[in-house]
């Protein structure tokens, strides 16, 4: 008989898209209040884990279209690049910058490189739980032995 | 200082609510007894978290309830499809 997916793959379609949300919201508060880089990463793989629990490898492949071990990769040379940005100032390394701008729609908001290194941070995070995951997983038929 | 003492009255029920679902985690006969048992006890840490913030006057642990909604939601779902499947995440849809 053919397993039935309905409830889960229904429930998993509207709450992925609260865990993103969160995500973001703890990746972006982590400068003023609890949250920052890592944890929102965390939040972020286990939305793309529960995808990978309700759907299956393949179909969620097909749609993302990312190699995880690349973004953690990636993840790790943002993070170290500005670092050597503040270098090329003349000041020492991961030297932080700040600036109080007028955005459009925020009004005045600090920014701060720090955000730049938090993202570098966070993918780095992602990249390696989720491409964990899915190694553990790919060993299906060495399971079965 | 009779809504602190309120406040720690409850808390201390709901360390006996854990505690209650520990035996269950312990006795249970079937995996499906210890799974649900767990998720219980995940909802009771969410309600004493609450609990701490109102008697510490924070709102610093708001996010964590949030966080620990989805982590027990995501480990329940994981443990339930490894008892009644075999396998927790599958290759390819077989349909």
């Amino acid at each position: 008989m053919k397993p039935n997916d309905v409830i889960l793959q229904s429930v998993t379609k509207v709450t992925v898209i609260i865990i993103f949300t969160f995500s973001v919201y703890l990746f972006l508060n982590g400068h003023h209040h609890p949250g920052g880089g890592f944890i929102g990463g965390l939040s972020t793989a286990a939305a793309i884990i529960l995808l990978f629990l309700a759907f299956d490898i393949e179909k969620v492949r097909e749609n993302f279209q990312i190699d995880f071990k690349k973004l953690a990769a990636l993840g790790v040379l943002i993070a170290i690049g500005t670092g050597f940005t503040g270098m090329l100032a003349g000041d020492p390394f991961l030297t932080q910058y700040f600036n109080d701008k007028n955005l459009p729609i925020f009004g005045k908001t600090e920014l701060a490189t720090a955000l730049i290194f938090d993202t570098g941070v966070a993918l780095a995070v992602i990249g390696t739980a989720v491409s964990i995951i899915l190694s553990i997983s790919e060993g299906d038929s060495l399971w079965k032995r | 200082m009779t809504f602190e003492i309120i406040m720690i009255v409850s808390l201390c029920l709901l360390t006996l609510s854990i505690l209650a679902n520990i035996y269950r985690v312990v006795k249970g006969p079937s995996s499906a007894d210890r799974i649900q048992a767990l998720d219980a006890i995940g909802i009771n840490l969410i309600a004493g978290i609450a609990v701490f913030s109102v008697l510490l006057h924070t709102h610093a642990f708001f996010d964590l309830i949030l966080l620990i909604g989805i982590l027990s939601f995501v480990g329940t779902v994981a443990f339930a499809r490894f008892t009644e499947r075999g396998m927790v995440i599958k290759q390819k849809d077989e349909g």
